[in-house]
């Protein structure tokens, strides 16, 4: 004890400890990071939701300052796929500029402990001291799981700790292994390269055998099994009425969208008429004052004013993915829908990507590394952005509410919603066609084996659920204060500035920059029925896509049409018009980070440019069929 | 130990089946998105595929009944029939089954 007391007292304060967390998929391991940091990184109940490293930073009991890894999870250290290579060479210190981890923690599902006693021996091969998690630790009690820790620690020969990451239990217990293993000066050197290597069949099958006998002689089987898994999978997995819910759910889902959060909506958007009516009784119209309060009323009030009111319909949609994501339903979605996506050519896993596309295709695009074939991975990343975003929710509603009736169909469906549900199937549906494309085109072939643990269904975290939502609620207000402010100052200014000339008949905004860009382009989108006022507001919204209609609502308040976008557009725009412009979002690459996103994860500049062509091609070819079938049938 | 008798290949079994995994890989696979016959049987054993191993076949798919979602040990793990082509079986009888699930005389226990 004395010398582990030395031993920090010697060692210079500035010197960081490195701590990985490996295991299996979705045992917990980010969750443990989250309590032992204090980070707010994603948990959600199905493999393969961390697919990058996170680092955190924790002072120990013995007050040692240590850098936590979060990793993917994986089954060994083999790395088929890019997440599981960040795991791997994090373990075994390869990354460029990154030492070795000085004690790996090993985290286990205690209610499944055959796979990761199996990674265990792989793990010991790197020569790392090594503690054993075993999280979950109250859901193995509340099944009657009887582990013998003592006896599996002295069988492993390494220390063993219980945790329950989501409750914060054993988290001392935890840190005090870890200070121990690095005090006992069982640390070999940083540059040390371990002796694992890829293990053989035969090597993974004696591993097999030696789990087993390590299980057989420390843990009885559970007293009490989780029931609740198999009676709920019976009618979730049933083969036909599996499907009839998972449409019934997203049929809920897309009208919730609408009903729940449209009470919330109208009252930011009469808050905000309130605001602009406020400012306008309060400055004078004239000089620079009048300037100042074009802005605040054109460009920020109608402008990011427009964006936010969208906030409720937002919240909504991720309380739905978040809860369907921790109750353990995602796995079950890609089990039901795996031949759907197989007959489009897709990876089976290439549903949790495409699911997370709708929440904004980023995560998705990057969650894609679960998937290993580099063609597979590239055709799922290429349709991801056709999936429907939220960030397509402000333009959507915006449309849908200003041209679809507030009527109920059947007696118990909102049109409104229902109309929302059909460009949520025509994203979905695109997306599948597009990829059945690519891969009877180009890359003829069958996709890699679908091979997916189902986790054990949990019920949802009340806590972790509100803050996801919290969590996506502050992304879009940031977004809102920072690349939409910004982009609406812009236009605010191009929309403003030349001042119209003394004695001018037209609207200001004829005379402004914006009106001379809009006018230009108008030739280019007329065929597909966009007036210049679409067009001025198409090119910020490449930035990002909730942008156009903050544009929308700046130019046509600077025109002097009045503050309620929706009802302006009902008058300004025919139906022609308007689903058109629903055509064009279905498709249209309006978002910049997602063409950097896509750049980063296949490292070339060419991805990005085929991804972008496709999708305008398609926007356009969309938007003009839609215009011209449209306007022959009188729309 | 056991009687021997007839393998069957997991790719044939239907919703219920259960019994004990008797070989991995080494059947005729055509390869899928780079994956051959050598890697698929790795990631079968990877993912508790292991000779030995019990399973209950859970879940069937709508189409062709495919994928299928079997219960293997102490977790569950769905996969196409394609693959799952890879994997021998012997069924077993609940009865049998329970028998095999015995667990045999802990070191500790026989030496006490
Ligand atoms: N009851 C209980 N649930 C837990 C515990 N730890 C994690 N969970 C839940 O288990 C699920 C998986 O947790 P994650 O932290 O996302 O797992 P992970 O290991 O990071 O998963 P990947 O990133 O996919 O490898 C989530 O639903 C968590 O809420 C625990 O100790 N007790
Ligand atoms: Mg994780």
């Amino acid at each position: 004890m004395s010398a582990a007391a030395e031993a920090v007292a010697g060692e210079s304060p500035a010197h960081a400890f490195r701590i990985a967390l490996v295991g299996n998929p979705n045992c917990g391991k980010t969750a443990l990071f989250n309590a032992l940091t204090g980070a707010r990184q994603k948990v959600a109940n199905y493999p393969g939701v961390t697919v990058e490293r996170k680092e955190g930073h924790i002072t120990t009991p013995e007050g040692r300052q240590v850098s936590v890894l979060d990793l993917p999870g994986t089954y060994s250290l083999r790395a088929r796929s890019p997440d599981e290579v960040v795991t791997r060479d994090a373990v075994l210190g390869r990354l460029a500029g990154e030492a070795a981890p000085d004690v790996l923690v090993c985290v286990a599902d205690s209610t499944s402990l055959r796979l990761v006693l199996r990674l265990m021996v792989e793990l010991k091969a790197v020569g790392r001291p090594i503690v054993l998690a075993l999280n979950m630790f109250d859901i193995a009690q509340r099944q009657g799981i009887d582990i013998d820790v003592a006896r599996l620690s002295k069988e492993l020969g390494v220390p063993v700790v219980t945790t329950v990451a989501t409750r914060k239990r054993g988290l001392e217990d935890l840190l005090a292994q870890v200070d121990r293993l690095m005090a006992a000066d069982l640390v070999a050197p940083a540059d040390d390269p371990g002796v694992w290597h890829e293990p053989s069949v035969a090597e993974i099958r004696a591993a097999h055998r030696q789990a087993e006998r390590t299980l057989k002689d420390c843990v009885k089987p559970p007293a009490r099994p989780d029931t609740l898994t198999g009676k709920l999978d019976a009618v979730l997995l049933n083969p036909v009425g599996g499907i009839l819910i998972l449409l019934a759910i997203l049929f809920v889902m897309f009208q919730a969208v609408f009903s729940l959060a449209r009470p919330a909506g109208d009252l930011i958007t009469e808050g905000l008429s309130q605001a602009s009516t406020y400012v306008t009784a309060s400055m004078p119209s004239t000089g620079w004052i009048g300037l100042l309060r074009s802005l605040i009323n054109d460009g920020i009030i109608n402008g990011v004013g427009s964006v936010i009111a969208f906030l409720p319909q937002i919240l909504v949609l991720f309380l739905f993915i978040i809860v369907l994501e921790d109750f353990g339903y995602m796995a079950r979605a890609a089990f039901l829908l795996d031949r759907l996506m197989g007959a489009a050519g897709l990876h089976g896993r290439a549903f949790i990507p495409l699911l997370s596309s709708h929440a904004c295709a980023i995560p998705g695009i990057m969650s894609a590394r679960v998937i290993d074939n580099r063609r597979d991975r590239l055709t799922t990343i290429l349709v991801a952005p056709l999936a429907t975003c939220s960030a397509r929710i402000p333009i959507y509603t915006l449309i849908i509410g200003a041209f679809v009736p507030a009527k109920t169909v059947w007696g118990f469906a909102s049109l409104q919603g229902l109309v929302m549900f059909g460009l949520y199937a025509a994203g979905i549906t695109s997306a599948l066609i597009v990829a059945f494309v690519i891969r009877r085109l180009f890359w003829r072939g069958s996709a890699e084996p679908f091979l997916m643990q189902l986790p054990d269904y949990k019920v949802p975290d009340a806590m972790n659920v509100a803050r996801g939502v919290w969590q996506r609620g502050e992304i879009f207000l940031k977004r809102a204060g920072t690349t939409i402010l910004s982009m609406m100052i812009l236009i605010w200014f191009l929309s403003t500035v030349p001042l119209a000339p003394a004695g001018a008949t037209g609207p200001a905004i004829d005379y402004s920059f914006a009106g001379m860009i809009g006018h230009t382009l108008e030739p280019l989108l007329r065929p597909i029925g966009f007036n210049w006022q679409i067009s001025v507001a198409l090119i910020p919204g490449m930035a990002a896509r909730e942008v156009a209609v903050g544009a929308l609502g700046t130019v046509y308040s600077v025109s002097g049409e009045g503050s309620a976008l929706g009802g302006v557009l009902a008058h300004q725009w025919s139906l022609a018009t308007a689903l058109a412009l629903l055509a064009w979002y279905v498709f249209a690459p309006q978002c910049m980070s997602t063409l950097a996103v896509v750049r980063r994860e296949t490292n070339s500049l060419k991805w990005p440019l085929i991804m972008f062509g496709y999708m305008l091609a398609l926007a356009y070819a969309a938007a003009f069929v839609v215009y011209h079938v449209a306007v022959a049938l009188g729309g | 130990m056991n009687p021997p008798s007839e393998t069957n290949s997991l790719a044939e079994a239907r919703k219920g089946d259960r019994g004990l995994v008797v070989q991995v890989g080494g059947e005729a696979y055509a390869g899928a998105g780079g994956v051959d016959a050598a890697e698929i049987e790795r990631r079968l054993l990877e993912i508790g595929f292991v000779e030995g191993a019990r399973f209950e076949i859970l879940h069937e798919g709508l189409f062709g009944r495919d994928p299928i979602g079997v219960r293997l040990d102490d977790l569950t793990v769905a996969l196409r029939r394609r693959e799952a082509a890879q994997v021998r079986v012997r069924f077993v009888h609940e009865a049998a089954v329970a028998a095999a699930e015995a667990p045999a005389p802990l070191p500790d226990e026989a030496a006490a």
